[in-house]
């Protein structure tokens, strides 16, 4: 799979994080890290549980604030300030392990909202880019369904196509498929690998390691804080250079 | 995962039901159990009800207690030239609807406007919201309704009516403040943070994710609180306000019927109040049907 726009990446990265720092009391959560994406670039973050990964995704669109470096997402960058807040929410899409779908909208209107709440756009024009995009998930005949008549993997479907309504530049995924029953990864996974060949600049933490190979561009591995390697996928599946991604490695594929 | 949110309903209202406001959030739901009740309960219920009747009787009778029913009629409705005028009861009880009525739509909004600034995360807008909300809490309505009519009404100049009225909202407005809150709080915080990732902005998510999944949390409460407006409403009599409580003592001096008057009395509160529970109770299976189809 090849990158649609190499050269965007040496122009201005999509997403800059630098030397970030992240504390909850006085847990170090993140411990200087570093991190730049490229546009088209898609990168998988994984590593134990407890070593920041969560962490890091959920402060490139500031839902974690970090305490110290920078963050810039498209040259907007995250200040404290509610403005600069909402423009690179602008342009970030997320995706949760939970779905969080509206419960009292239908997937339809969950789609439509934001939309016309945000980007000032008609009810109309909403109604046919969500349709759209329920499509592009391969539901669209849940539409007018309430998210609770749905299973997980549906609502995972629809949770990325609203997103998606929103035509970010970058998106988002925290373990996207960790509280799925396991019929139901597979067709999340394949809509996510569709976005990723559509040429979508992602940033997946997941412990799909099969999905990681086939997809992404670069491996991030994350332990205690810190980034232990960035490398492409063949070198990091292959021979990694780590002792701590080595044991990742045989604890997560041995089973 | 299906069933998550609906799970999360239940504790979340089972969160609410806070020690301090434990007693006012049990009452209301309380008639209707009658309902479901088998016919072994409905059986200990009327012996116990007849028992308390017998009760009441017998230690009226050893008072030598001159029960005189007929003459509470003209209290409630009074036939004058064969059109039917309302007795003096009726016309207390008005003005008690009418006060709360004022009250609760005070109340409502002043409660929401306080459960949103507490929740603020500007520190000057919480301390402003605990400050209300404790002060009015911990002092005695009593005394809060003579401040209000000595003091606060004769500055700003309102009336007694007014000053009946303002000093029951703000009462109950503390109280629905906090159930309000705690109903935004038990909405999951993955809501919020969906919503703020699209993104909404602070206002569009209240209004448009979080109140509507709060709003059926808080119902059950609230209800609590619209009863005790009409309950608590009996406190302007002491600033001279005709209601219902204050008719009723008028006329038990009149005319020492003073078991007719007080009980006909209880008979009306608990008329509108269970009343009121059982609207609360349809509206609040509406919510709950419609929220999860």
């Amino acid at each position: 799979m090849n990158r649609p726009e190499n050269d965007m990446l040496q122009s201005s990265p999509a997403i800059e994080m630098i030397d970030v720092h992240k504390w909850f009391g006085n847990f170090h959560a993140l411990k200087g890290v570093t991190l730049s994406v490229g546009a088209g670039e898609r990168v998988v973050i994984c590593g134990p549980s407890g070593s920041g990964k969560s962490t890091l995704i959920r402060s490139i669109n500031g839902l974690e604030p970090h305490d110290a470096g920078r963050i810039t997402v498209n040259g907007f960058t995250l200040t404290e300030n509610q403005r600069d807040l909402f423009a690179v929410r602008r342009e970030v899409g997320m995706v949760f392990q939970q779905f969080n779908l509206f419960p009292h909208l239908t997937v339809l209107e969950n789609c439509v909202l934001a939309q016309t709440r945000s980007r000032g756009r008609t009810r109309e024009e909403a109604e046919s880019i969500a349709m759209e995009y329920l499509h592009r998930v391969r539901i669209p005949e849940q539409a007018g369904k309430y998210p609770a008549r749905l299973s997980g993997g549906q609502q995972q479907r629809v949770a990325i196509a609203r997103s998606l309504c929103m035509q970010p530049k970058v998106m988002l995924f925290d373990e996207p498929t960790s509280a799925l029953d396991p019929e139901m990864i597979s067709e999340v996974l394949d809509v996510m690998t569709d976005l990723a060949s559509s040429g979508m600049t992602m940033v997946c933490v997941t412990h799909e390691m099969g999905f990681a190979r086939r997809v992404a561009d670069r491996i991030v591995f994350m332990d205690e804080g810190i980034i232990v390697e960035d490398d492409v996928p063949s070198r990091f599946f292959e021979s990694p250079t780590s002792a701590r991604a080595r044991q990742f490695l045989s604890q997560i594929l041995a089973h | 995962m299906v069933s998550g949110p609906i799970k999360n309903d239940m504790s979340s209202k089972s969160r609410l039901a806070s020690p301090e406001a434990g007693a006012e959030i049990a009452a209301p739901t309380a008639p209707l159990r009658l309902q479901a009740a088998k016919w072994p309960d409905l059986l200990a219920f009327a012996i116990f009800l007849g028992l308390l009747i017998l009760l009441v009787l017998r230690g009226a009778s050893a008072m030598d207690y001159n029960w005189q029913w007929t003459r509470m009629m003209p209290y409630i409705v009074r036939n004058v030239d064969g059109q039917l005028i309302p007795g003096l009861l009726l016309k207390g009880l008005r003005v008690t609807l009418e006060i709360s009525f004022f009250a609760m739509l005070i109340a409502l909004p002043l409660g929401l406007a306080t459960a949103l600034l507490n929740l603020s995360k500007r520190p000057v807008s919480v301390f402003i919201a605990r400050l209300y909300i404790e002060l009015i809490r911990n002092t005695p309505i009593l005394l809060q309704i003579l401040i209000f009519y000595f003091i606060v009404a004769k500055v700003i100049g309102i009336d007694r009516w007014w000053a009946g009225v303002l000093t029951l909202a703000l009462y109950e407005g503390a109280f629905a403040a906090e159930i309000i809150r705690g109903a935004i709080l038990a909405v999951s915080r993955g809501q919020w943070e969906a919503a703020a990732s699209l993104p909404l902005g602070r206002i569009d998510t209240y209004r448009f994710i979080v109140l509507p999944q709060a709003l059926p949390l808080m119902v059950p409460p609230l209800t609590g609180v619209l009863v005790n407006v009409v309950k608590h409403s009996s406190i302007v009599s002491v600033i001279a306000i005709f209601d219902l409580t204050n008719e009723g003592r008028s006329i038990a001096t009149d005319t020492f019927m003073s078991f007719e008057v007080w009980l006909t009395v209880a008979a009306l509160y608990l008329i509108v109040t269970v009343s009121l529970s059982l609207v609360a109770a349809w509206l609040e299976r509406k919510l709950e049907h419609g929220s999860s189809t």
